[in-house]
Order: C-alpha cells, then structure tokens, then sequence
C-alpha cells in the first residue's frame, strides 16, 4: 500500500511541478504546450537525443544514489557536488598522466574516481561520528574546498591548450566513451558510465535491502538511541554511510568529466549534486525509483536545448520544473493526506 | 597600517550582506526553524534589487540614490514573500525544513534566471551605477580608527550597524523575543504558556527572508551592480556565520566579519606582497577549512536552539 502511497505522492508532484511550469511558460509569453512539445521532443526524438537523455541521466542517477543512500542512514549528504568534483579531478589526473592498456585504465580511473568521492564524504562523516557536526554544513564546507582546489590545479597541472579555465582534452584511451556506443545513439554523449550507473542502482539496492550493512544502516537512520541500544556501531556506521554515499557521488564525477564532458571547466560547482536531492526525493529513495526520476530529469536537461531554440522559452524553465517538483515531494504530506482520504472513501463504498 | 586601510573597507563591504542573512538565520533557527534557504532568498533579494533599481534608474538617473532604496526595499518585501513558501511547508506542513529549504534555493536559482532572460534577453540583469562610497564628515579624521572604520563607507553598512542594535534589542530585551526564543528552545512549554508557536515562527521566519532578501540587495548596490543568478554561496557562509557566532547575534557580528577579512585578503592578495607568496587555494579555502575546524570546537557544547529543525506538532508533547 505505501509503495502506491509513494508512487502517488511522485505523480502529484511531478503533474504540479509541470503545471507551474506551464504557468510560467504563459507568463512569459509563450504557448505551454508547444513549450512542453518541443521539451520532451527535444529529449526523446531520435536515438542522439535519446543517447544524450540518458547520458544525462547517468550522472543523477549517481548523485540521486548517492544523497538518497545517505538519506537512508538518516544523513543528509549536501555535498554531492564537491565529492562529484573531487572524483571528477581524480578521474581527469589520471586520464591526463597515465598511460596504460584501456582494459586496466579504465577500472582503475573509475575506482580511483569513487575513492576520492568516498574520502571527500567520510571526512564530514567523521567528523559527525566524533564531534556531532552536523553533515548539512560540514558537506557544504567540503563542496567550497573541492571547489577551490578544482580551481586552482586544473590551471597548474593540466591546463588547456588554448583555455587556462579548462583542462587538457582527455585522451580517447581513457574517456569512458566507447565508439561502439557513441555509433549506436549516432554520435551523442552516452558513455560507459550508463553501465556503472545500472549496476550501481541494483548492487546498491542489495545492499539496503539483503545485507547486515544495509540493515544496520536503516537502524541508524531511523532511531540512532535504539540502535545504539542494540549493540549496532553508531559512529561507525555513519562514517561508512556517507563513504558509499561519496562513492557515488565520485563515480557521478567520472561518468560526468571523462564521459559527458571532454575535459574539466574550473569555476562550476556542478548542478547535479543538488538535483540528486530531487532525484532521490522523488524516488522515495529507493534505488529504482532513483532510476526512474533520474530518467525523467534527464528528458528534462536534455530537451531544453531544442524548446529554447524552437521557441522563446528560456533553457532553465527545465531547472524551474525540478526545483518545483522537489518543493512539492518536500510537501508530500498534502499529497499523502488526500491518498488517504481517497483510499478511505473508496473503502467505504467497496 | 596602510595594507589595513587598503583592506578594511572592502572587508566591511563584503562583511555587511553577509551579517544580513546571517543574523536572518539567527531570528529563524532561534524559533525553531532551521532555514537552508538563506541563499536562494538572497538570490530572490538581489535579483528583484537589480530589476527594481535599473528600472527605476532609467526614470531618475543613474545611481540615484531613491533609485537604489527602492530596489532594496523591494527585495525585503519579495525575500519576505519568498520565505512564506518555507514557512508553509515546515511550520504547516511539518516538512523537513533542509529539504524545504534546498528547494526554496533551486527554485530562486532557476526561476530568476529565467525571469531575467524573458526581461533583458540575457540571464543577467545590470543596474547603471551602485551606492558610492563616502567618508564620514569629523568622525574619518579620527587617528587610526577613522581610515579604518569610517572611511569609504556604505549607507547600507550604516543601515545593517542600526539593525544589528535592533535586532539585539528585540531579541534579549522584548516579550517578543523572550516568546521567539521559547519557540526554539521548548516549542510545547511556550505552547502551555499561551504562545501561539506557528504565528511565532511564521513571524521569525518572515523575517529571515526579509533580512536576506536584503541582503541579496545590498551586494548588487555596493559591490556587485549586476545580478547573474548566484551569490556565490554566501547564503550557506551565512549559515556558517551562525553557527560560528553560536547564534548570537555579536557572536555572528565577529563570525562574519572574519569571513570578511578572510576572503577580502584571499581576493586581494595577489597586489599585496606580504600575501602573494601564500599560495591561492590556501587563501581562498582558508574560511571554509577555519569553519569546519571552528565547528568541531563548538559542536560539543553547542548553543544551537533545541528544538532547531523540529517541526512543531500540538499533538506530540
């Protein structure tokens, strides 16, 4: 019953964050359906668009992993984004540096990408086990900080060949985008990471759902005393929470700057740790419901592009409609009140 | 002494907005309700500062200084309004007041710049001419305190110097206050009392937008003059600052103006020698990592509001 209850909530959210978006799209002059029209033709006409939906797709699917992993554990992982630069840059110095056969590279790229998201996430972790600091700002802190360092050694070690914002292209040899693939979706940014990000939606659903870890983590998260009392590592097991939750973030970061991107912008912390927010709210934080929003706001990012040169709508209505979404799911007792009323009537007249 | 006078006004300058939002924060956590969405309320503030004053600007000139007012109280009203979204969804509705709050962030992020593209055709909208700087007439001619403090100063600074007295004053020393920070501390106690705890925090939180809205405000007329659908996290500084200045409102005062200090020096330090040879991301990480290591101090023995983050339900005592 509460997994309808969830669905319900998701829908209601989604058909009211769409409604406001069609309010501003006649506020601003312009027709909402052809806005919409173009907006999921955009992202769904051929198999380029296609491709690059779920290409979009692939890195919240990552930070949507991520920040609902945490959530589980009663954490609030906020920093999705640093994590995601920190493995993003790992990713991009190791691309740049090593040269190695494409079969060990490429693992070793990936694994290294989510060590550095996992390290980036347990220093807030642990900080919070030890000293009670809440994770909300300590990850903020750490988004800044990776923010920085991006900045200034991208320029020092790996700048660009006409750019000093930018760093040098990543080889072929170590981009995550694979020929067969990129042939299949006619040239559009759908990478490997695809794959990871699948993989990483079942293995994590395993882990909450048939392993010890996984059980003690939603012990903690959902009454931290109780299950102290029954004997279960607290500290331990937030530290280990917003590891994995930074692992994923940091493999979001790799599928994003040696997959989507060809190299590393400084100065941008990327949008797609907060929408993993959204992502996972509006996935009830179930790893497949995680699967199924991120799909959703990939359509979203990818056809804005094409409704903005069809029409006069202006790209960010797409991150409009996501904001929007996420404040309703945030209200979704509304939405679960009125299930339950509706439920309840009909229970009366069956 | 001379590097100090090159530094204090800009330090000041940055410091100001800063302690704006923060001390917004300090009036919704000290109710109970924590509020993540200073940054986006910010973003809303100087957005609706930046379109107000240029249009106004056009009708009375340039850097004129009823031009500029007008967009700041413009944005005070709009952060107020902004902020009713976050009240109704964690006082009302008992949401989770972080989520609340991100999306209140997301949602400023993406609507303003989207409402500027549909205004001005670009995601970013420019007023002509901020406030300009002045000196203070007798009080600048002060030995040492006068280049430091009271030379090329703001209005704005003047206006957030008053609010900070009055905010204090409210606080510590009205029924009002004594009632806010009931609400934070022991929501159903207050209740008992008689408190009406939602109109409180309905108040508080108002208040909040209020002040960032401002805040977002005086950035664009001092030293930004041109709205591009960021603050550059200042917002979650603020929130720092707070916990920082252990939700006092001198404590923020002190937190804030530390960040100040420390990102004006981290800004200028390539035409001042003495900073030069620290490398840059040591500067420019210097606050965030001084927080971080600020936090761990403090969180021990907290000053935080207990009932912070709580959302308040009549039925559970």
């Amino acid at each position: 019953m509460s997994r309808f209850k969830n669905l319900f909530t998701a829908l209601a959210a989604v058909v009211l964050g769409l409604l406001a978006g069609a309010l501003f799209m006649a506020l601003s002059g312009s027709n909402p359906l052809a806005g919409f029209y173009y907006l999921f033709r955009g992202g769904l006409m051929n198999m380029e668009r296609i491709g690059n939906t779920l290409a979009s797709a692939t890195n919240l699917i990552f930070t949507g992993l991520a920040v609902a992993f945490s959530f589980k554990t009663g954490l609030f992982n906020i920093g999705a984004s640093g994590q995601m630069l920190m493995g993003g840059l790992t990713a991009t110095a190791i691309g740049l540096s090593v040269q190695m056969p494409r079969m060990i590279l490429l693992p070793l790229i990936v694994l290294a990408a989510a060590a550095a998201g996992a390290l980036w996430a347990a220093i807030p972790g642990f900080l919070k086990a030890k000293f009670n600091v809440h994770e909300v700002v300590a990850t903020i802190m750490m988004n800044w900080i990776a923010y920085w360092t991006v900045y200034y050694t991208i320029p020092a070690y790996f700048k660009g060949t006409f750019l000093e914002t930018e760093s040098r292209r990543i080889p072929p040899l170590a981009s995550l985008r694979a020929d067969w693939l990129t042939n299949i979706f006619r040239g559009s940014y759908i990478n490997l990471g695809i794959f990871f990000a699948l993989g990483a939606v079942i293995v994590i659903a395993i882990i909450l759902d048939k392993t010890t870890l996984g059980f003690e983590l939603k012990a903690v998260g959902f009454n931290r005393y109780a299950a102290e009392y029954a004997g279960i590592p607290v500290s331990r097991n937030i530290i280990t929470s917003l590891g994995i939750s930074g692992a994923l973030a940091g493999l979001a970061g790799a599928t994003y700057y040696i997959g989507y991107a060809v190299n590393m912008q400084i100065g941008v912390l990327p949008t797609a740790g907060f929408d993993g927010i959204a992502v996972a709210l509006l996935g009830a934080n179930s790893p497949w419901g995680v699967l199924a929003s991120s799909i959703f706001f990939g359509v979203l990012h990818s056809g804005k592009g094409f409704m903005n040169a069809m029409t006069k709508v202006p790209p960010e209505i797409g991150d409009t409609i996501i904001a929007i979404i996420i404040y309703f799911a945030a209200t979704g007792v509304l939405f679960t009140r009125l299930w339950e009323r509706l439920t309840r009537r009909w229970g009366k007249e069956a | 002494m001379q590097t100090l006078a090159l530094i204090f006004p800009y330090a000041i300058a940055f410091t100001i907005p800063l302690l704006a939002a923060s001390l917004g924060g300090l009036f919704s956590e000290r109710s109970g309700v924590v509020n993540i969405g200073l940054e986006g309320l910010m973003v809303s503030g100087s957005f609706t500062c930046a379109v107000v004053a240029s249009r106004m600007e056009t009708v009375l000139g340039p850097g004129n200084p009823g031009a500029l007012w007008m967009g700041l109280g413009a944005a005070v009203v709009v952060g107020a309004l902004f902020s009713l979204l976050h009240a109704f969804a964690s006082i009302s509705l008992k949401a989770n007041q972080v989520i609340s709050g991100t999306a209140i962030n997301m949602i400023a992020g993406s609507l303003t710049v989207f409402l500027a593209r549909t205004m001005t055709g670009s995601g970013n909208v420019r007023i002509v001419l901020g406030f300009i700087p002045a000196d203070i007439p007798v009080l600048s001619a002060i030995p040492i305190l006068g280049p430091l403090l009271f030379t090329k100063t703001y209005a704005t600074t003047w206006l957030m110097a008053l609010i900070l007295a009055v905010s204090w004053f409210v606080i510590y020393k009205t029924p009002f206050g004594l009632r806010l920070r009931a609400c934070g501390e022991h929501p159903q106690t207050a209740d008992a009392a008689g408190i009406n705890v939602y109109r409180i925090r309905y108040i508080a939180v108002m208040l909040s937008g209020a002040l960032a809205g401002l805040a977002g405000g005086i950035i664009l007329v001092t030293y930004s003059g041109e709205f591009n659908g960021s603050v550059a996290g200042l917002g979650f500084l603020a929130l720092a600052a707070l916990i920082f200045g252990q939700w006092k409102p001198l404590g923020i005062l002190g937190a804030t103006a530390f960040f100040g200090f420390a990102a004006t020096i981290a800004n200028v330090s390539q035409v001042i020698p003495q900073f030069s040879r620290i490398p840059g991301l040591l500067l420019k990480a210097f606050p965030y990592v001084v927080t971080l290591i600020a936090l761990v101090l403090f969180s021990k023995s907290s000053q935080a509001p207990r009932a912070a983050g709580e959302p308040y339900d009549q039925g559970k005592r």
